[in-house]
């Protein structure tokens, strides 16, 4: 191994420029002349929406323009496009309602763009939105799913069937129905997944720029996927050929995918700055944030699993009810089918699984997906059923997960909701997990515990992901309106310093860092000859961009792919300088060498030769040492593990902290064993914030009561202990790296680890379930046998 | 959300009655009104000045009056546009008794609600801030009908002239009656309704 190669801890290159306040970010550029724009969106949940008379706006101090919905239909400007169509259990299309860039006609939820107003400051701009006359008539409003399938709902979009946006099923709802019948026992469970806002650290922000010579229009941008962004923004909406159309995310501060997505104010900015002739800057406040960032979860479902005497899973079925929010998000409709009801067998040998999935629309804030997407939804559903399967049958939790799970010789494994597991190894990650966390030592830290007035509980969760969807035949087949591979280019300068073009984008990842490491072992350069360059449509040929673990999986192994390519091309110049045969070079730690001579030559050495080919087979090879490849996988990842949580509740207050946390996760091959530890210590603090904190709530009009910091509580560091964090791998069979991801596993495997240790401790006061998020409030109710609290 | 209230003040419901009709006292004693309007015999709009937890906003507001039963009551119903920091409306049901020693009891039940800015930022403070008002509303205006030095519990006022020097040209008094007095108690509950509440 090179010393800065796989496996190496190595410190990330970017967080020198991130600690030291140099990163540069959207709302960091200042473009010559730029313009400021504020867009007002409606306070209504649901209303109609009349004239807008902007003429009092357009006489205020710096006002420069105001656009409205009109004037956007003037110019043909299409509708945000939604990227993955399901299908319903008929075989028909989902409704797929129009979702315009700023409304027309109605406005279905508190946030809804309506008119952008842009003027030289941005103060000028809001006082200006002040002085618009909207003609609104409130409607009434749905928030809540339940409520929204009542006939006589409101109805968030005409053309449908009421508020339905999609009724799927997935599964053999006979085998089944028929294992049911066999059942010993039947293990039920009524279940909210909250809804949660990504709360990225950097507010969503655009700056649009049009070059009146070229014609070229810039887009700057907190995306996750820039070149996703181009292609639904340039061919959907705004209709700019890509080769006149640049999107550039630099520098972003989180994303947790609420920057997958492409946004109104994105197309804004850009058509506008056209339009004005002024570049035109916007960024989210945070409060626009909580209105504007597409949401995540919000599930409520049932669910039962049936079991044979001996604790053995005989079938699973499933019945979910998914908040889509008022318009479909671009991936919107694949989180609750294809990364959630998919998931549904877990780590598990269920021979039989049947998964109904409901999209409703409501006046609510698009939801989409979010850190884990749809896998933290099937992982909790699951674990919590089989804790609640384990009570049933009086069964300890660790002995019904070792009973049921699929053994390490088993794989590949094929799952009876359509995927087939390629490695893992269950048992392994439990034991490990069992062990860091000293589970035989918990009764007596529970009888501590009890001593000082404190109850503890001690949780157990193991989950199975999916990571790098793919491949994009099959995705295609499922209704991907995109591809799912990912590309490299690999350039290789003269004087042999290397710059990897990437169409991953790096937002938190350390990729920069990652990716580094792999060429760094590759061709033996050293990690400060390497650049790694992400975000820019006019440097990178494409790529799909970040998301759903997939940065190292796929992005990875297209890496690896245009290295291939680049020793293969290098191989043949060293033989040529050295006049060997190309089959006897071997290239080791940065050298050329020919088998069995001392004859060697550098990477710099070739390199040098590729660009300055004085002595260079021209009749046989191009100079220059540059490749490219793109790369689509034979299947998903399916990274695994077991987390192991204990709480600790203050009855006096219903508090709960939580004193240990235990992951052991196996996400495959580790290049950097520092980020690996830090991507799980993120993910499981988000996880930890959705079991105990985090709650994003709407009212009975649409209102959101959740939209601040003073409503919506993020975890804290004070609130996390130490997390005691090691991996257990299995490689992946079908990349070459062997690698699964770590992205999202710690917001996966936690929430259920966190809500068992909490049911658990609570295990005297008769509760068998406790909704997401435990709070003291709830707590404190059911301790003090307030139902009522409970309840709320 | 529901909201109700329940004043008892000291003042003879006659006593009341002469300070409610006069909107100086009023607008004396509705906190932040900068405001107050008759733009028909049951309709009014009143300007408002408020600051809900982080926000300070000023409200324009429309009131309707209906179910006129006076002096037993009616339901008002109103609403609010404060701009950027959103809505509120809602409508509540106002009762005027006499307590039967000499005073009145004044009580409200509101039903409303809040959009935008104020929902999303206030709404866990706008009980409490629409209590604080309702109380600095009927505070206010006990003060000032009772005048300064105000032993108002020994006069058992059946007279309006004895009603004490904050109590309006009292031949006005005769004018306006209902409206007046309604306006009033959207003071009460004007507070109420436009700072109003979330659920």
């Amino acid at each position: 191994m090179a010393v800065d190669g796989i496996g190496a801890a190595v410190k990330r290159k970017e967080d020198f420029r991130f600690l030291t306040g140099r990163g540069n970010y959207t709302d960091d550029l200042a473009r010559p002349g730029q313009a400021h724009a504020y867009v007002v969106r409606s306070q209504a949940a649901h209303a109609t929406l009349g004239k807008i008379g902007t003429a009092k706006a357009l006489k205020a101090p710096g006002v420069v323009a105001v656009f409205t919905g009109a004037d956007l239909a003037a110019d043909n400007i299409g509708g945000l496009p939604c990227g993955w169509g399901i299908k319903n259990k008929d075989g028909s299309a989902m409704h797929e309602p129009a979702h315009p860039v700023l409304a027309v006609g109605k406005v279905r939820h508190v946030g809804d763009p309506i008119a952008v107003v842009i003027a030289e400051t941005l103060a000028q701009a809001k006082d200006a939105a002040e002085l618009l006359d909207i003609d609104m008539k409130e409607l009434p409003a749905v928030a809540n799913m339940r409520e929204a399938l009542k006939p006589g709902a409101p109805v968030v979009h005409d053309g449908g069937s009421g508020n339905v946006c999609f009724d799927w099923h997935l599964g053999d709802a006979d085998a089944v129905a028929a294992a049911f019948k066999k059942a010993h026992k039947v293990a039920k469970i009524d279940l909210v997944n909250n809804r949660l806002v990504a709360n990225a650290m950097e507010p969503r922000a655009a700056v649009g720029e049009f070059d009146r010579a070229t014609g070229e229009y810039t887009l700057y941008t907190t995306s996750q996927n820039p070149h996703v962004i181009r292609l639904l923004m340039g061919a959907f909406v705004l209709h700019i050929p890509e080769s006149r159309l640049r999107v550039f995310a630099p520098d972003v501060g989180g994303g947790f995918g609420s920057k997958i997505y492409h946004y109104a104010e994105e197309a804004i900015v850009t058509w506008a700055s056209a339009k004005v002739g002024r570049p035109v800057k916007w960024t989210a406040e945070r409060s626009e944030s909580f209105l504007s960032d597409a949401h995540g979860r919000d599930h409520v479902t049932h669910a039962e699993l049936a079991l044979d005497k001996d604790g053995k899973f005989l079938a699973l079925k499933v019945d979910t009810l998914s908040n889509m929010g008022a318009y479909l998000s671009t991936f919107a409709p694949a989180i609750p089918t294809y990364l959630y009801a998919t998931l549904l067998a877990g780590v598990y040998t269920t021979p039989a699984i049947y998964a109904e999935v409901k999209a409703i629309f409501t006046n609510t804030v698009p939801v989409d997906a979010y850190r884990g997407a749809g896998r933290p939804e099937a992982a909790f559903l699951l674990e919590r059923l089989v804790d609640i399967a384990a009570a049933e049958m009086g069964m300890d939790r660790v002995e019904i997960r070792r009973r049921n799970f699929i053994p390490s010789n088993a794989f590949p494994y094929q799952t009876p909701v359509a995927l087939q597991y390629d490695s893992g190894d269950y048992n392994a990650t439990l034991e490990g997990a069992l062990k860091l966390a000293d589970y035989k030592g918990f009764e007596a830290r529970r009888a501590d515990a009890k001593k000082r007035g404190k109850l503890r509980g001690i949780g157990i969760s193991t989950y199975v992901e999916a990571c790098g969807i793919a491949p994009s035949n099959i995705a295609g087949a499922l209704g991907a309106r995109a591809g799912l591979y990912e590309c490299a280019n690999v350039r290789v300068h003269p004087t042999g310093s290397i710059t990897l073009f990437t169409g991953c984008h790096s937002h938190g990842q350390g990729h920069e860092t990652t990716y580094a490491q792999l060429i760094a072992e590759r061709l033996g350069v050293g990690l400060d000859q390497i650049e790694v360059s992400h975000g820019d449509t006019n440097k990178i040929p494409f790529g799909m961009g970040t998301y759903g673990s997939r940065s190292l999986a796929v992005g990875g192994t297209a890496v690896v792919k245009a290295l291939d390519k680049i020793v293969d091309k290098a191989k043949k110049i060293a033989a040529h300088l050295m006049e060997a045969a190309e089959a006897d070079i071997e290239f080791k730690d940065g050298k050329f060498t020919v088998a069995g001579t001392d004859k060697a030559k550098t990477f710099g050495e070739i390199a040098l030769t590729a660009y300055v080919p004085h002595n260079f087979p021209l009749d046989k090879l191009e100079p220059g040492l540059d490749e490219t490849a793109f790369y689509d996988p034979k299947n998903f990842t399916f990274p695994g593990g077991a987390h192991i949580c204990e709480v600790e509740i203050d009855p006096e207050t219903g508090v709960t902290k939580v004193v240990n946390f235990t992951a052991v996760d196996d996400v495959g091959r580790v290049i950097n064993p520092m980020i690996v530890e830090g991507q799980v210590h993120g993910g499981v603090a988000q996880g930890i914030g959705q079991a105990l904190y985090e709650n994003c709530v709407y009212d009975d009009n649409g209102q959101l009561r959740s939209g601040s910091y003073m409503d919506y509580q993020m975890p804290r560091a004070d609130d996390l202990p130490s997390f005691k964090v090691a991996t257990a791998i299995t490689l992946c069979t079908h990349n070459p790296l062997g690698v699964k991801g770590v992205g999202e596993v710690g917001a996966i495997g936690s929430p259920p680890a966190v809500i068992n240790a909490v049911v658990d401790a609570l295990k005297d006061h008769g509760v068998r379930h406790i909704d997401m998020p435990a709070s003291p409030q709830k707590i404190w109710g059911i301790i003090n046998g307030n139902r009522r609290m409970a309840a709320e | 959300m529901n909201l109700s209230g329940e004043y008892r003040l000291p003042q003879p419901r006659q006593t009341v009655w002469n300070g409610l009709n006069d909107p100086l006292i009023l607008r004396q004693c509705i906190p932040g009104c900068e405001e107050l309007a008759k733009t028909s015999d049951t309709e009014f709009t009143a300007k408002v000045g408020l600051k809900i937890g982080p926000m300070t906003a000023k409200f324009t507001g429309k009131v309707t009056l209906t179910d006129l039963d006076p002096p037993n009551g009616y339901k008002i119903a109103g609403e609010g546009q404060g701009g950027v920091a959103g809505f509120g409306k809602g409508s509540a049901v106002v009762t005027l008794e006499e307590d039967g020693a000499g005073g009145t009891i004044l009580k409200y039940t509101a039903d409303s609600q809040v959009g935008g800015k104020m929902a999303q930022l206030g709404s866990r403070l706008i009980d409490a801030t629409a209590k604080k008002l309702a109380d600095e509303f009927f505070g206010k205006f006990t003060e000032v009908v009772s005048g300064p030095a105000a032993p108002a519990n020994d006069s058992p006022a059946t007279e309006p002239a004895a009603a004490g020097p904050a109590a309006t040209p009292a031949g006005d008094g005769g004018g306006l009656p209902q409206s007046v007095w309604i306006v009033a108690l959207i003071a009460a509950v004007g507070v109420v309704l436009w700072m109003v509440l979330g659920k």
